[in-house]
């Protein structure tokens, strides 16, 4: 069981000031798996996957207490930087870097750590998170355009392929696909089910449909606390918590 | 109200709109007709391109103004955009009791005599270094244009959208970094913008360059020698007793008119502006 969990979280709440949003929560990430986090608007949920590559704690005024173990290592007992290059995260809205090329944006990690690559190194990197991403064949002959050119949907794919080009071990996704349109979101859904195979993968969103579609675990949060996890079909099919079974079935939020 | 009432008082309320725009237009467009059509006469390629003559002597330009004059903008230009992107920086990343020290002192430079500024640059550089420089004027115009960069950056900083801040912490890039690969590169347009409008500000200061920059009818690109300043050779020549040097002061005030109004052009058209 140990060697199977790459994240796990250990009693962790957190705090704007005194108001604690997210209450002692336990929650294991398996590797490559995906892992859905559904639950009623303003539950938690962003701040609790915030907390995970101490996003949260970047807002001042905030707390946290608990640990969040990154395969056994307390994340807190790390430099930020480096929990944030191993756990990366893409946004609700999609969010580019106006003033660099496509080509620039993928690197944006590198280049924003000032960690030198050769060209060949660069190219290489460039093509396999664009192709992972499915957005090489959309953008391979204008590498070299600015980001913000791009549509919604392939922004999104843009930010997904800057956070793999840093080979992170887990990528947070917090509502990825509820800025986009329908077609967009497909394309995105489908590719989390690809990358699974090189990363874990925590997903926040409201969409019952798509959390039953790519994830493997769903974890029902509700008030701050996880009220029940379990695998994404028997969480569907039989709840276990009347509150899951209200949700899921659209009695609130 | 029938439509046609209403499309009456729409008419009338366009006109008046119109005919009120068109008064205060007045007098700057008689300002502007008025350097223009006593100023055009005295342009020539010697007026940009020759020294002063001696009084009495026809010919001659004002090269050494408008060399001192970029000489003193450069300066202000150096001194103003660290100190004023740094302070913006600062007022738009800072909450507290200091940063409103702060900003409310950028607020009361900005409402602070030039003149006054002037003397201070006189007491602070001209009088240590025993002699009227382009140094103590250039200051002098750094300080009179570092509010405009400090709130100009602060303000773009501001604006733009904290998703980009945590897209670069969210890459494992430090705090300093992000500042510096991220946050101000995108707000480049607006400080850009900050910046140009600040020279225009400047570039037709004179009262604190009377006693910093002095003037200086030759030649001159000492930082630590008087210079002499497009505007300081209005000033001068207009108070002249000669005719040739009041034309003169005629086309200088044009150049100086031409060179605000290609700035003002600049931030609105601002090629660098992206969308
Ligand atoms: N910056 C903040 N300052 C203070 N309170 C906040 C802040 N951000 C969120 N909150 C509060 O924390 C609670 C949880 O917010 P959070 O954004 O984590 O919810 P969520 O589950 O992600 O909601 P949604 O589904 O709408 O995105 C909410 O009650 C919200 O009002
Ligand atoms: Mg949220």
């Amino acid at each position: 069981m140990e060697k199977e969990i790459i994240l796990e979280t250990i009693d962790l709440s957190a705090a704007y000031g005194d108001n604690w949003v997210v209450k002692s929560v336990n929650l294991a990430v398996p590797y490559n798996k995906v892992i859905a986090i559904m639950g009623p608007s303003g539950c938690g949920k962003s701040t609790f996957i915030r907390c995970l590559n101490r996003m949260h704690e970047l807002l001042p005024g905030t707390k946290i207490k608990g640990q969040v173990l990154l395969e056994g290592e307390n994340i807190f007992d790390l430099p930020p930087t480096t929990v944030r290059r191993r756990i990366g995260m893409v946004f609700q809205r999609p969010n580019p870097f106006p003033t660099m090329s496509i080509y620039d944006n993928v690197l944006a990690g590198y280049i924003l750590r000032g960690e030198k690559l050769s060209r060949a190194e660069r190219d290489e990197i460039v093509e396999t998170s664009l192709k992972k991403a499915f957005l090489w064949d959309e953008v391979k002959d204008s590498l070299h355009k600015r980001g913000t050119f791009l549509s919604g949907g392939q922004q999104q794919r843009l930010c997904i392929a800057r956070a793999l080009a840093m080979r992170p071990d887990i990528l947070l996704l917090d509502e990825p696909t509820s800025a986009l349109d329908p077609k967009a979101q497909a394309m995105i859904e489908e590719l989390i089910t690809q990358l699974k195979e090189t990363v874990s993968i925590v997903l926040v969103t409201h969409n019952r449909a798509q959390a039953a579609r790519v994830s493997d675990y769903t974890a029902f949060m509700y008030l701050g606390e996880i009220v029940e996890i379990g695998p994404t079909p028997q969480m569907f099919t039989a709840p276990k918590d009347p509150r899951t079974e209200e949700y899921l079935t659209g009695k609130f939020g | 109200m029938s439509t046609r009432a209403r499309r009456i008082k729409d008419r009338i309320f366009k006109a008046t709109i119109l005919s009120l725009s068109l008064l205060t237009l007045l007098p700057l467009l008689l300002i502007l007709i008025t350097i223009i059509s006593k100023g055009y006469s005295a342009i020539s390629l010697d007026f940009f391109t020759k020294l002063p003559t001696p009084p009495g002597d026809p010919g001659g330009g004002i090269l050494n103004s408008i060399v001192g004059s970029l000489l003193l903008i450069a300066i202000a230009v150096v001194i103003s955009v660290p100190t004023g992107v740094g302070l913006g920086l600062y007022l738009s990343e800072t909450r507290g009791p200091w940063a409103s020290l702060v900003e409310i002192l950028i607020n009361t430079l900005q409402g602070i005599p030039s003149i006054v500024v002037g003397i201070l640059a006189y007491l602070w550089i001209v009088k240590p270094l025993g002699g009227f420089s382009a140094l103590s004027g250039g200051v002098a115009l750094a300080i009179i244009m570092l509010p405009t960069v400090a709130r100009a950056t602060q303000e773009t900083l501001i604006r733009l959208p904290t998703s980009l801040k945590e897209a670069g912490l969210s890459l494992g890039a430090s705090y300093t970094r992000t500042i510096w690969k991220v946050i101000l590169p995108s707000a480049m347009p607006g400080i850009l913008s900050g910046v140009l409008l600040g020279v225009a500000r400047i570039a037709g200061e004179t009262a604190p360059l009377l006693f910093t920059a002095f003037g200086n009818p030759y030649l001159n690109l000492n930082p630590l020698k008087p210079v002499d300043a497009v505007p300081l050779l209005v000033f001068n020549y207009a108070m002249s007793p000669y005719s040739d040097w009041h034309q003169k002061a005629w086309g200088a005030s044009l150049v100086l008119m031409v060179f605000i109004l290609g700035i003002n052009i600049t931030i609105r058209k601002g090629p660098w502006k992206r969308r």
